[in-house]
């Protein structure tokens, strides 16, 4: 089988984002990046998958520039086969993104596309969905458990209220979810072995696909300061101010 | 969260580290989190050594990380300086067994043994099957190890081996120690297996530091060894030393991290903690602490990024190794010190790991060549007088 894995470079979740003064980015001296932890989720999962089908093969994906090579190389030393770059250096929306791994999977022949359910950066949770419908395959979003019978498919999805079972044939599109799996560690000798793994370069302009996008990002701006909190006297009082100041109820 | 492994880069010497340092870096920095913070104290408080964490680590190519072949992962210095400092920020113990299995046990086998030895122990050392220690401390000669006691002498094609080692990391978990003993022509070096008649080994217990570690005696009576035993190139003092300037590099890196965790741990409980109205980290005094904090650590950080570029490229010397482990370590326990007495009364139980690095940063400063021992090894390289003896 062979299985395409989209990953983003995000900033770390440890990082403390400061939003620039105009509102038009965030700033990113000092900003560690990590592998959006979902798709992590996905590479793990793409490896499982492997392990259990032998003669599969685990190709990574990124749109982005020169400098996302780094997160592609995380993962190649986690263990995935080989990498592919779409470079690229302006911004591009959830749809252009799913134009350009829709091409890159048709390109590829992947028998599924697995990827995070979200990017924890502007968390749209867009690109699977919207790669399914152009690709015209299956999709099952959320996934916290995924299983194989030949090319049939059976998805544990995290829905509202509970869990849904379903199933499909290949191609597909899974996205996945927190509870999935545990990430294994990109291993020392891993991360010497991804050195010589390969890591091709496509740009994005090449590919022939109408990337202009539809959304633009107005502005950007950090949440308000967390209030002290402050002692009411009496339940009666909690609740009117719950629901004259707070409005929550 | 009270604890905290995040970095601290405050010259963005991120930038000169290559991706691949960066992951490894990464890989133990998560490992440190997710694996060992969680048994830390405990087993600090049991003094007990976290063997069930070996294998993984050794999984993840941490033992002899920077040895070529042989099972090892073939890293660079960097790579494995950046190892250490991760390992000690979560503790020094920690560091400590990783230390001794890669920088002292593998590379005195690797830079003293046969090709045979190498062969039968270095790749199950890699793989954690084997754990080895190191021997050069006696009870009576400590930074004087050239007045060591222990004995070989020649029986038949093997050798007859007497004396008694103490203070050694992993003592007793060891499956082979590195012994360090004197023959008629001088030091050398023997490979002791664990159950060689003759040969045991004692706990030593009642540490206040590195309790998370083994410490032990080895004792030898009438310990027969085969030829085999012997590392063949071993001649000297210098083939100790060898080995102890690449754990006193990796000790140089380790320091770091222990540092920076206490400056996080600091820089937070200063920050949240209010007297007189107001956050403590708000007050000149404190603040005055916390900047000093910043400057030792990362200048600490700067002399072990160049001392790794010196070393990939040949050109470090021994005096090089000692400026880095003897400033580190003690600016490490400075800060360490001075995070203690900024967290109040927190500062003395481990719901906060400080004080715990604190008091294993004693030992750092004592092993390894202690702080005054180093200041005559420079002393001496700057003035071409000896000052030891
Ligand atoms: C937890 C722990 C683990 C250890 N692990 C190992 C191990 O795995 N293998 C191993 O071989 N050893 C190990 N050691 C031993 C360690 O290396 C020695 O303790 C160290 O070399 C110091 O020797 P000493 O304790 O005999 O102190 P001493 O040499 O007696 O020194 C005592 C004091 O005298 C000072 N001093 C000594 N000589 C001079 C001088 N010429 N001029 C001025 N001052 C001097 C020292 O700086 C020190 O302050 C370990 C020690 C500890 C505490």
């Amino acid at each position: 089988m062979k299985i395409l894995v989209p990953i983003k470079r995000v900033p770390d979740p440890a990082t403390t984002i400061r939003v620039l003064p105009d509102g038009s980015g965030i700033a990113t001296d000092n900003v560690k990046w990590v592998i959006n932890p979902f798709d992590e989720i996905a590479i793990e999962e793409a490896l499982r998958i492997k392990e259990k089908q032998a003669g599969s093969e685990v190709v990574l994906v990124t749109i982005g520039q020169s400098t996302w090579q780094e997160q592609l190389r995380t993962g190649l030393a986690m263990g995935a086969d080989r990498a592919i770059l779409v470079k690229n250096d302006g911004y591009l929306d959830p749809l252009a993104l799913a134009k350009i791994i829709a091409k890159v999977a048709a390109g590829e022949n992947a028998d599924l596309v697995l990827l995070g359910k979200q990017a924890i950066d502007d968390d749209s949770n867009q690109v699977g969905q919207m790669l399914a419908e152009l690709l015209g395959w299956p999709q099952a979003t959320f996934a916290s458990k995924v299983e194989f019978a030949d090319k049939r498919v059976t998805v544990i999805r995290e829905v509202d209220g509970g869990l849904e079972t379903i199933a499909f044939n290949l191609p597909a599109v899974v996205t996945t979810d927190l509870r999935l799996n545990e990430p294994r560690y990109a291993s020392l000798p891993g991360i010497m072995k991804a050195r010589k793994k390969e890591l091709k370069e496509v740009a994005a302009e090449s590919l022939g696909l109408d990337l202009a996008p539809k959304l633009k990002i107005k502005s950007l701006t950090a949440p308000p300061k967390r209030q002290a909190g402050r002692k009411v006297a009496s339940v009666e009082e909690l609740v009117s101010v719950l629901h004259t100041e707070a409005k929550v109820i | 969260m009270a604890e905290s492994l995040r970095d601290l880069d405050y010259f963005s010497l991120d930038d000169l580290l290559t991706s691949e340092e960066r992951a490894t870096r990464d890989t133990v920095k998560r490992f440190v989190q997710r694996e060992v913070l969680p048994q830390i104290e405990r087993h600090f408080a049991a003094e007990t050594f976290a063997v069930e964490l070996i294998p993984q680590m050794a999984e993840l190519g941490m033992f002899g990380a920077n040895i070529k072949g042989y099972g090892c992962a073939g890293m660079n210095n960097v790579s494995y300086g950046l190892i250490m400092q991760e390992l000690e920020a979560g503790d020094s113990g920690l560091r400590s067994f990783a230390s001794v299995q890669s920088s002292l046990a593998m590379y005195a086998i690797y830079a003293n043994g046969s090709e045979d030895q190498k062969k039968r122990y270095l790749p199950e050392m890699a793989k954690g099957r084997l754990i080895g220690c190191f021997g050069l401390t006696e009870p009576d000669h400590g930074s004087d190890p050239g007045g060591m006691e222990t004995r070989a002498r020649k029986d038949g094609d093997g050798w007859i081996l007497n004396g008694t080692k103490r203070w050694i990391t992993n003592g007793s978990i060891a499956d082979v120690a590195i012994v360090w003993a004197k023959v008629d022509q001088g030091i050398t070096g023997f490979l002791v297996e664990r159950g060689t008649p003759g040969f045991s080994t004692r706990d030593i217990h009642g540490k206040f530091s590195m309790r998370a570690s083994i410490t032990s005696e080895l004792i030898l009576e009438d310990v027969r060894l085969p030829a085999s035993a012997h590392l063949p190139n071993a001649r000297g003092l210098k083939g100790p030393l060898g080995c102890l300037t690449q754990a006193r590099y990796g000790i140089a890196w380790g320091a770091i991290g222990a540092a920076r965790t206490c400056f996080n741990t600091a820089l937070d409980y200063t920050k949240s903690r209010k007297q007189f109205s107001r956050p403590l980290a708000g007050f000149q005094l404190v603040q005055s602490k916390l900047v000093n904090m910043l400057t030792e650590i990362t200048k600490g950080q700067m002399v072990c990024l160049r001392l790794a570029h010196l070393k990939d490229q040949g050109k470090m010397r021994p005096e090089h190794v000692s400026f880095a482990k003897r400033n580190n370590v003690n600016e490490a326990l400075k800060i360490a010190r001075d995070a203690r007495d900024m967290l109040g009364a927190n500062g003395i139980v481990n719901e906060y790991p400080v004080i715990r690095h604190m008091m294993n940063l004693e030992t750092v400063n004592t092993y390894e060549g202690t702080f005054d021992v180093h200041t005559l090894i420079l002393g001496r390289d700057i003035t071409g007088e000896n000052a030891f003896e």
